[in-house]
């Protein structure tokens, strides 16, 4: 157990220095290497952070699909806390890009907000991995909350293709994707690179975040269901307590 | 949390549950996608092309959105904003806006307008707002910095 905790640790400091190596080098190339974009200008560059907060979201909840399936199948409470860092980062990373994507819009498109499928549905995705995270809560048997958060878990991935391809279903404001796209658009390759890094960048610190995160919930939290409460020693079948839950 | 009062020992068969939860967690999330996919579908495409406009004399006098190119040479400041022609490369639609444009409209780059089209055949609108493609590139100078490159 100490070793595998030293190990986890070690495990953590490597993806640490990765992440800054990788954050590091795409504020380089997203900053200085890469152009402006001729239409768009300086504003443009908030795609290096929009789109990586995008990706590792859509990553996070494919993270929590595979976990909630696991769950569901194994019953095991450690699938249902890896869903639920999974989904803490992912919905995190969603509110980002929404808030990355106004910023951007403002000076673009001329407007902080659209009602614009794109946008629309990602604020619903936003909604329902919320959800997601609230449903674990409600009563008081934490496999049950589980299991329902685990149902959510797995439905509601099938937001997330709903979502990158609202801009090719429906008409939208939203440009749609250039890279990951059936019908991918020519990018310059200064910009390219710093994207790519960039999404490196925000992969690996959210691969570290959801280690970090997993550790305090396993300790928050015991794996199995509570046992029942040890009978107190004062009381003898006669006398009736009050039992009281936190 | 507040107190709650000692639960009863659970005997409740615990396998009906899952299956129960999954079920109506199906239903509602299918009737929200089906509503989700028809409403998206119909009602909330996010503007329509200029020849659509034109093809529905339904839609004149009423409050739409309308996008397309903005056209090369057609664009003169007024005196309380723009006038402009918008074009799906079949139908050209001139258009006046209330209010100097924000973002980064320019002639030959899309552009979707919120308005009435009038009995004139001129569509009056009061939002203006760029839509841009998914092409990046470096200004044509080839410097990678463009002339107005501060800030």
């Amino acid at each position: 157990m100490a070793t595998t905790t030293t190990r986890s640790r070690r495990t953590d400091r490597l993806l640490a220095a990765a992440t800054v190596l990788a954050a590091g080098a795409a504020a380089v190339l997203a900053l200085l290497v890469a152009p402006p974009d001729a239409v768009q200008g300086q504003p443009q560059r908030l795609m290096y952070v929009h789109v990586p907060a995008a990706w590792l979201a859509y990553l996070s909840f494919a993270a929590v699909l595979v976990a909630s399936v696991a769950h569901l199948v194994t019953r095991d409470l450690r699938w249902d806390r890896r869903a639920r860092a999974a989904a803490e980062l992912g919905v995190g990373m969603t509110a980002l890009a929404i808030a990355l994507g106004s910023i951007w819009g403002r000076p673009v498109w001329g407007a902080w907000w659209v009602w614009d499928p794109r946008l629309v549905t990602t604020v619903v995705l936003l909604l329902v991995y919320l959800g997601h995270l609230s449903v674990r809560g409600l009563g008081d048997d934490p496999a049950t909350g589980a299991r329902r958060a685990a149902a959510v878990g797995v439905i509601g991935f099938v937001n997330v293709p709903v979502v990158h391809f609202s801009v090719v279903w429906w008409r939208t404001l939203h440009q749609p994707a250039s890279v990951l796209s059936p019908d991918p658009a020519p990018m310059d390759p200064r910009m390219a690179t710093a994207l790519g890094v960039a999404v490196l960048a925000f992969t690996l610190a959210g691969v570290l975040v959801v280690r970090r995160r997993l550790r305090v919930l396993a300790a928050a939290g015991p794996a199995e269901p509570a046992p029942a409460p040890l009978p107190s020693p004062v009381t003898g079948p006669l006398v009736v307590t009050p039992r009281i839950r936190p | 949390m507040t107190a709650a009062p000692a639960r009863p020992p659970q005997a409740a068969p615990r396998r009906r549950v899952p299956l129960r939860l999954l079920l109506v967690a199906g239903v509602v999330l299918l009737t929200v996608g089906v509503l989700a996919v028809a409403g998206l579908q119909g009602s909330l495409v996010y503007y329509r092309t200029t020849s659509e406009l034109l093809a529905d004399p339904a839609l004149q006098g009423e409050r739409v959105r309308l996008g397309g190119l903005v056209v090369r040479g057609t664009v003169e400041t007024t005196a309380d904003g723009v006038r402009f022609e918008l074009t799906d490369g079949v139908q050209d639609v001139p258009v006046v806006n209330t209010g100097q444009p924000r973002g980064v409209f320019q002639e030959g780059q899309g552009a979707v307008v919120e308005g009435v089209l009038g009995a004139d055949g001129v569509f009056r609108s009061d939002v203006l707002l760029v839509k841009h493609d998914n092409e990046y590139r470096p200004p044509e100078d080839g410097t990678g910095r463009p002339a107005e490159d501060r800030g």
